[in-house]
């Protein structure tokens, strides 16, 4: 028997961290090579932990909500080679800890318990049966064919809704996540009978932390220019039928305004810059961030490249970014390397919205509605026109109020002179 | 009934088959002075004569060369290779002349040949008189591989093959040979190739294997019964081309099944019958198909504790069916 560690693995490139939003395994339980043995969330993604050992938990020293560094002790894992090479850390105190642990496992291991073979689930569902409530046989507490079929030929077969129903509400006791960043805990809430209690876990806290940390570090300035979009609004509305009809998908505004945005911070490249502490770094490459809201939690994949695509380019990757935040498909990857946070804040309506910066990002641009407004022409006309609000936060440290104007005046001049002449899709 | 040896079941059919068919002759290194080298063929010389039991030179091209042009020709030969490790030299008449002829000329030729052949270890032959042959010839249609386990199947199986219009390669395991005995019939009968065989009804665990490991089966799922673990046994019998429909009953009875070979484990003829399993017995399967067999190594080791990791033995077999009766 051997006792070995398991910590925290390095979960996508440049990822340093992650927290652990649920335990899959519990001390006593058998697991192989490779088995999950946890969720962890990092950068608003879920993994799950393999585990690197075949053997039985021992401890578990992480608890859930807790955030480790790449490295850190989550587990304890008994193996079954030689006691030799028990090269992580057994001291006599730990050995001693072993000895006691070898006479608990009396419990009845049940790892196998949900593993259902083909034949199992075939049974189970020709015969309405709640594998639930069914006592496996089989290696691990699994339920074999045979615990089935002599389940049947008993006649005793336990239905899905003889099941003892759950007392109605359970107190959710989430355990208190020991982010060392956290400033402070919040000021006791009164809870009032009626009140929901949501536990924050997983997406939902790390969502809380990224936003703390943005407007804790960096001093967030705002400034808003309008712009006329009436000749945009016109040349999508003219192309947007065929665009689908071609492509199979809808040719929204969005990737009009990321073109001219990217365009703009070609030209102001201290826009698409980040803070180091005693430097500012210019990124080279421009990758827009693009936030994406799903009914309980915000994800902001990323566009890379975003400079090297056409409209038609920037809308499938729109496209196809939203569809895997939808479908939960998306991948720590796609979520890396951002540079610049275009927000589509009008598709909720909103026509004014102050964004906070998507750390460590320099600046975040939010795209609000498009409304009809009566304007002063230059001629001193009234006209109606479709009118856009583009709101800007920046980190002060890293721009002033001039740069940032310049970079908005700008893409407000390419949004107002878009046309069908200049402007291509593809 | 009398009780008589895998050999001497072979030998049997040999001579009730050359009596019935004049056109039945033998040839092969020493089948006919010396009667084989492990005496298949005794005695079928003095009552036959030399021009039904034929000495060849040392050639195994020749012999079956020779085989597939007689057979053509319209005569019934039964060629012997005096162990299936030098089948080699000759694999390309099989492959290339005597499978292919019906085919190539339209139904017109056909090679009515058996190739017999000892193959198998644990005889302490090393490498050349140990290996088994039978996955160079379960990928080429036109053969078929006829590998018996009993005397009772060696006896109606080889007279089936004789018989046979097209060309059988019949292998027979030579620890086999005097190792098992087993109640024959002494009259005329035959066995369907290309028919697997139930050797023992169970319920908790299907055993699929063929030659000499269907009796370690036998053996390990005795023991067995003692714990309460009940095996089926399916023995195959003809390797090429593979009864598909015994194969699927027997892993749906149990939903568990061991594949065993003493062949080297990849590329095998047990791995056809795992991709059989699971193709069609999905929805029946309780654990992962399992494959026992032979290491992925060149040869047979001559060294007595190298060939018995090699070799499948009664015990490999028992712990793989715990293993499986308990997962």
């Amino acid at each position: 028997m051997a006792t070995e560690k398991i910590t925290m693995p390095q979960l996508g490139e440049s990822v340093t961290e992650g927290t652990i939003s649920k335990w899959l395994v519990e001390p006593g339980n058998e697991i192989k090579k490779y088995d999950p043995i946890a969720e962890v969330t990092t950068d608003k993604v879920n993994a799950e932990v393999p585990s690197s050992f075949t053997g039985v938990i021992k401890e578990i020293v992480a608890s859930e909500g807790e955030t480790l560094a790449v490295g850190d002790l989550m587990c304890y894992i008994e193996t079954e080679g030689s006691g030799d090479d028990t090269a992580a850390d057994t001291s006599g105190a730990g050995k001693a800890e072993n000895e006691n642990k070898q006479e608990a496992p009396a419990e009845k291991d049940t790892s196998m318990k949900k593993r259902y073979s083909p034949a199992v689930l075939r049974l189970a569902q020709e015969n309405d049966i709640d594998l639930e409530q069914v006592e496996g046989t089989g290696k691990g507490g699994r339920i074999t064919r045979k615990d089935i079929l002599k389940l049947i030929e008993s006649g005793n077969v336990p239905k899905p809704d003889d099941k003892p129903k759950e007392e109605a509400v359970k107190p959710q006791k989430q355990p208190q996540a020991s982010d060392k960043k956290e400033t402070a805990q919040p000021a006791s809430v009164p809870v009032a009978p009626g009140d929901v209690e949501i536990p924050v876990n997983g997406v939902r806290r790390a969502i809380a932390n990224n936003m703390v940390r943005s407007k804790h570090e960096a001093p967030h300035a705002w400034t808003m220019v309008e712009v006329d979009v009436t000749n945009l609004v016109n040349y999508r509305n003219r192309v947007k039928n065929d665009f689908k009809n071609k492509e199979g998908y809808s040719l929204t505004f969005l990737p009009f305004f990321i073109k001219a945005v990217v365009e703009g911070l070609k030209e102001f490249p201290r826009l698409n810059s980040m803070w180091a502490g005693d430097k500012i770094i210019e990124k080279k490459e421009i990758n827009i961030s693009i936030a994406v809201a799903t009914d309980d939690a915000l994800y902001v994949p990323v566009i890379k490249g975003a400079d090297e695509k056409s409209i038609k380019g920037l809308a499938k990757s729109v496209n196809e970014l939203a569809g895997k935040v939808r479908s939960n498909r998306l991948t720590g990857d796609d979520m890396q390397g951002g540079t610049f946070t275009v927000n589509n804040t009008g598709s909720f309506g909103s026509v004014l919205s102050q964004p906070i910066i998507n750390y460590p990002q320099a600046a975040i641009l939010s795209v609000e509605s498009i409304v009809k407004r009566p304007v002063v022409m230059e001629n001193g006309m009234i006209a109606v026109r479709d009118m856009v609000n583009l709101c800007l936060s920046l980190d002060h440290r890293v721009l002033d109020g001039l740069v940032a104007g310049r970079f908005l005046a700008r893409v407000k001049e390419i949004l107002e002179n878009i046309s069908e002449d200049n402007t291509s899709i593809y | 009934m009398a009780v008589i040896s895998y050999i001497d079941a072979v030998t049997q059919a040999l001579k009730e088959e050359m009596a019935l068919d004049e056109n039945v002759f033998i040839l092969g290194e020493d089948v006919g002075v010396r009667g084989g080298v492990f005496r298949a063929t005794a005695g079928l010389i003095e009552e036959f004569g030399e021009n039904r039991v034929m000495d060849t030179p040392l050639t195994e091209s020749a012999i079956a060369g020779v085989g597939i042009g007689a057979a053509m020709y319209g005569m019934r030969p039964v060629a012997e290779m005096q162990f299936a490790d030098f089948i080699l030299p000759a694999v390309n008449q099989i492959i290339s002349e005597a499978a292919k002829i019906r085919y190539r000329s339209n139904n017109d030729w056909h090679v009515p040949l058996t190739i017999r052949a000892p193959y198998g270890g644990g005889v302490h032959g090393a490498l050349y008189h140990s290996q088994s042959v039978e996955a160079i010839f379960a990928n080429v249609p036109g053969l078929k591989v006829v590998m018996p386990s009993t005397p009772y199947d060696v006896k109606g199986l080889l007279k089936a093959s004789i018989r046979d219009n097209d060309p059988v390669i019949f292998l027979e395991h030579k620890r086999a040979y005097r190792l098992i005995k087993g109640e024959v019939p002494e009259d005329d009968y035959t066995l369907p190739i290309g028919k697997a065989d139930v050797k023992r009804e169970g319920d908790d665990v299907t055993v699929i294997t063929y030659g000499l490991a269907v009796h370690f089966a036998l053996q390990a799922a005795e023991k067995l019964e003692n714990e309460g673990i009940s095996t089926h046994i399916l023995d195959l019998r003809t390797v090429y081309p593979l009864d598909k429909e015994a194969i699927i009953s027997a892993a749906k009875k149990t939903g568990k099944v061991l594949l065993v070979t003493e062949d080297n484990k990849e590329g095998s003829v047990i791995g056809e019958v795992s991709a059989i399993i699971a193709e069609e017995c999905l929805f029946d399967l309780d654990a992962p198909v399992k494959r026992l067999a032979g290491p992925d190594i060149p040869a047979m080791p001559y060294a007595p504790p190298m060939e018995k990791f090699f070799m499948i033995n009664p015990e490999k077999v028992e712990k793989a069916i715990r293993e499986l009766a308990e997962f």
